[in-house]
C-alpha cells in the first residue's frame, strides 16, 4: 500500500473512529423498561401477541409463521461473514414501562429529550432537524417514533385524518384497521418469504402502517424514526404502506442505536401496496450503530423490504442512504404486477472500517410496458466489503418491458472491496435490460487539487464522495437530501472537529 | 523582502536527483517566466511549490513573503497565497465548478479569520470572471474539469486564479494544448490578474504565451538547476537558437 494511500485511509477514520465520537446517536437513554427475558418459543410469541392485546387470527398468524421459521436454514449467501446468531440469546420484546401514551403530552418526557437529541421533534411545531424553525414554507412531516419494540408517539394524527389519511403504529392498525391489515398484511413479503422474514412474522413488536385512500395525494411528508435503546435486544419492526388508487405518498425512514460491544440484531418487514395510478416515494436514510474501528460491535441489519405494483400505472421509488449497520443485507423490491408500472432503486451504501453491505434491489417485470430503473453508488473505505446484488427479471409476460441498471463503486484507499452481483433473468426476447457499471477510486490527484485549492483534505474526501452520490441525493426530499450529505460527512471524517 | 525566495532546492522523487540546488526571488508585481527543454526539471518545480507529495525536499527551502513553506501542507501553502495551476487538471465528476469554487473561497475566507462570502456576491464575483475568459455561465455549474475540452481545462484554471487572487500564482505549461485564439483568451487573463500585490511565475516549453504575457525575468532550467538568467530577450533568442547553445 503506498503511503499515499495510507494516509487516505486514516482520513476516513480507522484510527480516530475507534472512540466512537463520530457516531453522535451512540447514547443510552436511561428508562424503565418491560423487557421480556432472553429466549424464543412459541409462548414468547404468544406472550407479545398479548402484550399487544391482539385478536386471535394475529395470534394464529404470528404461530404459524414462527413454525415455518423453525424450519428454515439460516441463509449464508450474501457476500457477509459474521459468527452465528443465538437466537435464544435474544430479548425480543422491550419497551418503556407503562400503558402506552394516549396523546403526546403523555409521552415520557426522557423519551421526547431522546428524540430531541436526535434530531426529531416530537411536538407538531417544530420540523425536521435541518430545517430552519422560522422556515414557514418548509415542509411539515408527520413522525411516527418507534422505541425499541414500540411505537412511542405519532404526531399530526388529526391533520392527516381530516385528509382521510391513516398514519399509525402497526399495533394500533391491527386494532382499528383489522380489515386492511388482514387483507395486506403478508400479501407482498410472504410468511415464509426467507428465513429473517419468517422470524420477523412470529415476533414483529411495532412499525408504521399508512393507508392513503383514492385520489388523494398526502398532504405532507411521513416519517418513521426507529430507535433501538436496550441491551441484547432485537427490533422487529413491521411496516405496511397502502397507496390506494390514484393516491401519493412520500415516506422516509431514519435509524439509529447506541454504541454497544455485542452485536445487536435488526430484521425489519416493510411491504408496500400501489393500487391503480398510485404512487409511493419510500426513502431510507440508515445510521445504526456501525461497531468500532476493530469491528466490535454494530448492528446487524437484516432487511426485507418490497413493493408490489399492483395497479396499472402505479409506481414505488425506493432510495436509500446506508451509512450504518456492522453488516447491511436487504433488497428493497419491487413486483411490477399493473400495465405500465414504474419501480425505480436509488441507492448509497457508505463502508468503512470494517463494515459489511451486500445491497441492491430486486426487480420483477409481469405486467406489460413495465419499466424499472436501478442507480446504485457504492463507496468502499477501511477494511469494509460493499456488495451491489440486483436481479431483474423479465417474466414473459412483461412485453415491451425495459430496465436500466447503473452501478458504480467508489473505493477509497486500497484495503477495502467493492463487488458487483448483477443478476439479469429474461424469459422474454423483446425485453431491454441494460446495465452500466464503473469502478473508481478517490484519487491523490483529486485530493491535491482540492488541497492546493485550501480545502483540507477531510472537506475534499467529503465533496468528492457526495459528487459521486449526486444522482440519488437528487431522488430525495429536500431536508432529506441535507440530512443524507451531512451524514456522509461525518461518517467520513472519522473525528468530528 | 521578496514574495517568493527559493534557496538552494534539491528535489527527489523516488530516491532520483531531480532538481539540484534552485535559486530564485521573485518580487510583488514580477512576472518570471521558467523555460527549459523536456526533462529538466520545469514542472517538478511547479509541482514542488506547491507541495505535490511524491516530490521529496531534500535541501534548501522555499519562503512565501518571509514564511518558511517547505514543510507546510499544501492546503496551509494555498492558504498563504500560493495557486498552481495544473498541467493536466484532473476531473471530479459530479462536484460542480461552482461548488468547488465555493468550498475554496470559503476555506480561503475562513483561513483569513473571514466570514465566507454570500452565496449572491459569490456567484456574481464567479459569473465575472467567467465571463472575462469567455466561457459561458453553464460552464460554472458542469462537474469539475468533466469533459472539458483541453482549452476548456486550461481556462478552468486561470478562472481559479481570478477567484481565488493568489499572492503568487505558479503556471504551469498553461499555453500547451491551446490553438491561438484560446492562448490570446488566457493571456489576457493573466495580464488581468497581474498586479502590483501579486506575482506569476510561468513555467513554459515555449516562449509564444511570452508574446501575450510580457515577463520581467526569464530563467533557464536545464538538469535541475538554472543555468541562465535574463530578460524578455533571452525567451526570444531561446526561440531562434533553442537550448543547446546553453548547454541545456
Amino acid at each position: 500500500m503506498s503511503e499515499r494511500s495510507n494516509e487516505l485511509t486514516d482520513l476516513v477514520g480507522e484510527e480516530h473512529a475507534a472512540t466512537g465520537h463520530d457516531y453522535a446517536a451512540g447514547f443510552v437513554t436511561e428508562i424503565d423498561t418491560d423487557t421480556l427475558p432472553p429466549g424464543l418459543d412459541e409462548d414468547v410469541v404468544r406472550a407479545i401477541s398479548a402484550k399487544k392485546a391482539e385478536p386471535a387470527w394475529m395470534t394464529e398468524w404470528r404461530l404459524d409463521a414462527f413454525r415455518r421459521w423453525q424450519e428454515m436454514p439460516t441463509p449464508r449467501w450474501a457476500h457477509v461473514q459474521f459468527p452465528d446468531i443465538d437466537f435464544q440469546g435474544i430479548s425480543y420484546f422491550s419497551a418503556p414501562k407503562g400503558d402506552a401514551p394516549k396523546s403526546l403530552d403523555e409521552v415520557d418526557p426522557e423519551l421526547l429529550r431522546t428524540y430531541e437529541k436526535l434530531g426529531i421533534p416530537l411536538h407538531e411545531r417544530a420540523r425536521l432537524a435541518g430545517v430552519e424553525a422560522e422556515d414557514e414554507e418548509a415542509p411539515q412531516v408527520a413522525v411516527d417514533a418507534v422505541f425499541d419494540s414500540v411505537s412511542v408517539a405519532t404526531t399530526f394524527k388529526e391533520r392527516l385524518a381530516e385528509a382521510g389519511v391513516v398514519f399509525c403504529s402497526m399495533s394500533e392498525a391491527i386494532q382499528e384497521h383489522p380489515e386492511l391489515v388482514r387483507k395486506y398484511l403478508g400479501s407482498v413479503v410472504p410468511k415464509p418469504d426467507n428465513f429473517y422474514a419468517a422470524l420477523n412474522s412470529a415476533v414483529f413488536s411495532d412499525g408504521s402502517f399508512v393507508y392513503v385512500p383514492k385520489n388523494t395525494r398526502c398532504p405532507m411528508e411521513l416519517s418513521t424514526y426507529f430507535r433501538i435503546n436496550a441491551e441484547n435486544t432485537g427490533q422487529f419492526e413491521r411496516t405496511l404502506i397502502i397507496a390506494d388508487e390514484g393516491a401519493y405518498v412520500s415516506y422516509l425512514e431514519g435509524c439509529t442505536a447506541p454504541m454497544r460491544d455485542d452485536n445487536q440484531l435488526h430484521a425489519a418487514v416493510v411491504e408496500l401496496v400501489a393500487l391503480e395510478d398510485a404512487e409511493i416515494k419510500y426513502s431510507t436514510v440508515q445510521n445504526w450503530y456501525p461497531g468500532d474501528a476493530e469491528g466490535n460491535g454494530g448492528i446487524y441489519n437484516f432487511v426485507t423490504k418490497r413493493g408490489t405494483c399492483l395497479g396499472d400505472r402505479s409506481k414505488i421509488s425506493w432510495t436509500q442512504v446506508e451509512t450504518g449497520s456492522a453488516i447491511t443485507w436487504k433488497y428493497p423490491s419491487v413486483m411490477l404486477r399493473g400495465a405500465d408500472s414504474v419501480g425505480e432503486f436509488y441507492s448509497v451504501a457508505l463502508t468503512r472500517n470494517f463494515q459489511q453491505a451486500d445491497t441492491g434491489t430486486k426487480m420483477t417485470h409481469i405486467g406489460p410496458r413495465t419499466k424499472s430503473t436501478i442507480v446504485s453508488k457504492g463507496i468502499s473505505a477501511g477494511r469494509s466489503q460493499n456488495s451491489y446484488r440486483g436481479r431483474v427479471r423479465m417474466n414473459p409476460g412483461a412485453k415491451g418491458a425495459r430496465n436500466y441498471t447503473q452501478c458504480d463503486s467508489l473505493l477509497i484507499g486500497d484495503t477495502c472491496g467493492a463487488h458487483t452481483f448483477p443478476y439479469i433473468e429474461s424469459k422474454l426476447s423483446t425485453a431491454v435490460v441494460e446495465h452500466e457499471a464503473t469502478t473508481s477510486k478517490v484519487s491523490d490527484e483529486q485530493l491535491f487539487l482540492c488541497q492546493q485549492r485550501g480545502i483540507d483534505p477531510e472537506k475534499a474526501v467529503a465533496m468528492i464522495v457526495n459528487g459521486f452520490c449526486r444522482d440519488v441525493f437528487r431522488t430525495l426530499p429536500m431536508e432529506f437530501a441535507v440530512e443524507a450529505a451531512k451524514l456522509l460527512e461525518v461518517s467520513l471524517e472519522g473525528a468530528v472537529g | 523582502m521578496s514574495l517568493l525566495r527559493v534557496e538552494e532546492l534539491h528535489v527527489e522523487v523516488d530516491g532520483k536527483p531531480i532538481l539540484a540546488g534552485i535559486d530564485l526571488e521573485v518580487d510583488a508585481g514580477e512576472v518570471h517566466a521558467v523555460m527549459g527543454p523536456n526533462g529538466s526539471g520545469k514542472s517538478t518545480f511547479a509541482n514542488v511549490l506547491a507541495g505535490r507529495p511524491g516530490y521529496d525536499v531534500v535541501r534548501g527551502s522555499m519562503r512565501v513573503d518571509g514564511e518558511d513553506v517547505t514543510e507546510l501542507a499544501p492546503e496551509e501553502r494555498s492558504l498563504r497565497g500560493l495557486f498552481l495551476a495544473f498541467q493536466y487538471p484532473i476531473e471530479i465528476p459530479g462536484v460542480s465548478n461552482m461548488e468547488f469554487l465555493k468550498a475554496a473561497v470559503d476555506a480561503h475566507a475562513l483561513g483569513r479569520g473571514e466570514d465566507p462570502p454570500s452565496a449572491i456576491d459569490f456567484v456574481r464575483h464567479a459569473r465575472e470572471a467567467a465571463s472575462r475568459l469567455e466561457l459561458n455561465p453553464d460552464f460554472l455549474k458542469r462537474g469539475v474539469n468533466d469533459g472539458f475540452s483541453g482549452g476548456e481545462k486550461k481556462r478552468n484554471e486561470i478562472l481559479q486564479m481570478l477567484i481565488l487572487e493568489p499572492r503568487l500564482a505558479v503556471l504551469d505549461e498553461t499555453d500547451s494544448g491551446l490553438d491561438i485564439d484560446a492562448l490570446q483568451v488566457v493571456a489576457n487573463g493573466i495580464n488581468a490578474f497581474r498586479g502590483d500585490g501579486n506575482a506569476v511565475v510561468l513555467v513554459t516549453h515555449y516562449q509564444r504565451l511570452l508574446n501575450y504575457v510580457v515577463p520581467d525575468h526569464v530563467h533557464v532550467l536545464a538538469d535541475g538547476r538554472i543555468v541562465h538568467s535574463g530578460d524578455r530577450s533571452l525567451a526570444l533568442e531561446l526561440e531562434e537558437r533553442g537550448y543547446g547553445w546553453l548547454g541545456a
